[in-house]
């Protein structure tokens, strides 16, 4: 099948073009500075040593928001490693000229979008297994404490990985590589501003800033997506005051609906691609 | 400047009465290719205005023209690289983007640019997979290619290391690699030594032999001269004219004339006996189809009034051909 054929090659160009060893190596430079970071807060700062539920509930505080620090991190690279990687997929073979001998041959066009969309989509899982999975690996293993949730939330911090990298395949088959990076940074920026614009607006109680956050989310979804994952890792405690102690401190929660949306926005920008390219000349 | 531009919109210019192909029943299924008015235009430019063409299935055909005329285009329209803007094409018997028909179809790209983090092996066998070959017909047709082009020392070495003549060469195998009826090759000797052009040279005549059609666009006229049956001259994105190879070089004469009293009419006159009639001033110039002409057009001149000076046969070449037929202001 050529989508298959497709995707072992996506896989394949990662490895040998020592993308996927830049990745592993920076990710695992990442954790163990994570690591050590951990270990300094919670065993020499004299956090280990309150006894009671008291202790138990203030450590677990702090526990869940380093593991949510370590995420966001970990969400911030599996964005900008989804986006690196695939930036320069379609555009870079559309310069060269190495598409042509491809798409003459007896394939569709879709097939060759769709390889590629699932060979970063596999690539990405392995990224965020390692990164996300050792973050709470870390954290279970020092101090013994578990995340709440931290399946569902890890899915949305992929969902929002896989719209990135979504987005970037999309503009790759439109625009050049520079140009793909520059939108897809700009949008992430856009992003992030709106979540804090939104985030302020909660606090200060404007409608206006509330809404301008919104609107944000609505053009790209990725922050509020990081901000509902947040939130379901948060522990119960904490979000019963209607917050996440994350350090995105957020207080302007995004409903599940977000989740909902953000799948289908993934859709319709995956079908955007396949027609962009299966339309325009090579 | 008098020029006959031929604008061919019709089969039956495609054959001469002499060629024993022209014997054959003209339908559907021997034609590799045939276009019917097939156009491109970009915003305001017309890249292609009008191609219409048929090649014979089993003949190596000839594309020339000068730069950007539309050759590229072309082929892209006719492999699916770009979409017509109007008109219609088949190759193989089947509209354009037929896969069953792609599957038949070779294509070495101008600019042929691979995967270069790829063996040569890996290459061509991802290529086989994309043609739809099972894995059986990849192990025994990758290393017979990669013999052929000559390439089988450097069979795991990574296409980065290539250089360009085995690039291009690698490329051929990979267009080779579906056994197709229907071969594109654009530019295939452009990067190569005199070894390499060889090597190209001795492939496109066995693959005359096996029965392939080859379509072959080139700049090198010496190559075209000796590989191709018949050549289309293109300009603008037309075909001006499409003749036999052997005619052109063998029984075209160019005649020189140098006269004095040539008018328009006498220049019209002219035609009768010969094509591509141009005249600057004293100096005219024909293409006759034989020397047999010549003293019918020395007593025409001279019975018209005009005062011949010199009449002079010159055998031309296919580069001086393709000047007097395209012009030197094709050119971009």
């Amino acid at each position: 099948m050529v989508t298959l054929i497709i995707t072992r090659l996506t896989f394949l160009e990662a490895v040998r073009r020592k993308v996927a060893l830049a990745a592993l190596l920076l990710g695992l430079a990442f954790l163990i500075l994570y690591a050590l970071g951990f270990h300094f807060i919670t065993h020499e700062t004299g956090l280990g040593d309150e006894a009671g539920p008291t202790g138990t509930l203030l450590r677990n505080q702090v526990y869940n928001f380093f593991t949510n620090a370590g995420l966001y991190a970990v969400n911030f690279l599996s964005i900008a490693m989804a986006a690196l990687v695939s930036a320069d997929t379609l555009a870079g073979e559309i310069n060269s000229g190495t598409i042509q001998a491809l798409v003459t041959k007896p394939v569709r066009r879709a097939e060759i979008v769709f390889g590629k969309w699932l060979g970063f989509a596999g690539l990405l899982a392995l990224y965020l297994l390692l990164m996300a999975g050792g973050v709470m690996g870390i954290v279970y293993l020092d101090a013994g404490y578990q995340v709440p949730k931290a399946l569902t939330g890890v899915s949305i911090i992929y969902l929002e990985g896989l719209l990135i990298m979504t987005i970037t395949l999309a503009c790759s088959s439109m625009f050049s590589a520079l140009a793909t990076g520059g939108i897809v940074f700009g949008l992430y920026g856009l992003a992030f501003i709106g979540g804090w614009v939104e985030q302020i607006g909660a606090i200060l109680k404007n409608q206006t800033a509330i809404n301008i956050g919104i609107i944000s989310s609505l053009i790209i979804p990725s922050e509020a997506l990081f901000r509902r994952a947040a939130f379901e890792m948060t522990s119960p405690v904490v979000q019963a005051l209607g917050l996440s102690f994350g350090p995105a401190f957020v207080i302007s929660v995004p409903s599940p609906a977000m989740v909902i949306y953000g799948g289908l926005y993934l859709l319709v920008i995956l079908g955007l691609a396949v027609r962009q390219f299966s339309r325009r000349d090579l | 400047m008098l020029r006959d531009d031929k604008v061919i919109s019709s089969i039956t210019l495609t054959l001469s009465p002499g060629h024993p192909r022209h014997l054959v029943k003209l339908n559907m299924t021997t034609f590799a290719i045939e276009t019917n008015q097939l156009r491109k235009v970009f915003g305001d430019n017309t890249a292609v205005r009008g191609l219409t063409l048929q090649v014979q299935a089993g003949e190596v055909f000839g594309f020339l023209g000068p730069n950007g005329a539309g050759k590229t285009t072309s082929i892209k329209m006719l492999l699916g690289l770009g979409a017509p803007t109007a008109g219609s094409a088949r190759l193989l018997g089947a509209p354009l983007g037929d896969r069953a028909a792609r599957a038949r179809i070779g294509f070495l790209p101008e600019h042929f640019r691979f995967h270069d983090w790829l063996s040569a092996v890996e290459f061509l066998n991802l290529h086989a997979q994309l043609y739809g070959m099972s894995p059986g017909q990849q192990r025994q047709r990758v290393p017979e290619l990669l013999e052929l082009v000559g390439l089988t020392p450097f069979r795991n070495k990574q296409l980065r290391t290539f250089s360009k003549g085995m690039l291009q060469r690698v490329g051929l195998a990979q267009a080779l690699l579906n056994r197709p009826a229907l071969v594109f090759l654009d530019e295939p000797t452009s990067g190569l030594d005199p070894v390499g052009r060889r090597l190209v040279r001795d492939i496109i005549r066995n693959l005359r032999e096996e029965g392939t059609t080859v379509f072959l666009n080139s700049h090198l006229l010496s190559e075209v001269e000796i590989t191709c049956d018949r050549v289309a001259f293109i300009k603008h994105g037309e075909v001006i004219r499409v003749s036999e190879l052997k005619t052109l070089v063998d029984g075209e004469t160019a005649v020189a004339v140098r006269a004095s009293g040539l008018t328009p009419e006498i220049l019209a006159g002219l035609r009768q006996w010969g094509q591509d009639v141009r005249a600057d001033g004293d100096h005219l110039t024909l293409t006759v189809a034989n020397d047999s002409a010549l003293p019918a057009i020395n007593r025409y001149l001279v019975t018209q009034g005009a005062e011949v000076y010199a009449l002079t046969p010159q055998r031309l070449s296919l580069e001086e051909l393709f000047i007097q037929i395209v012009g030197t202001d094709g050119g971009l």
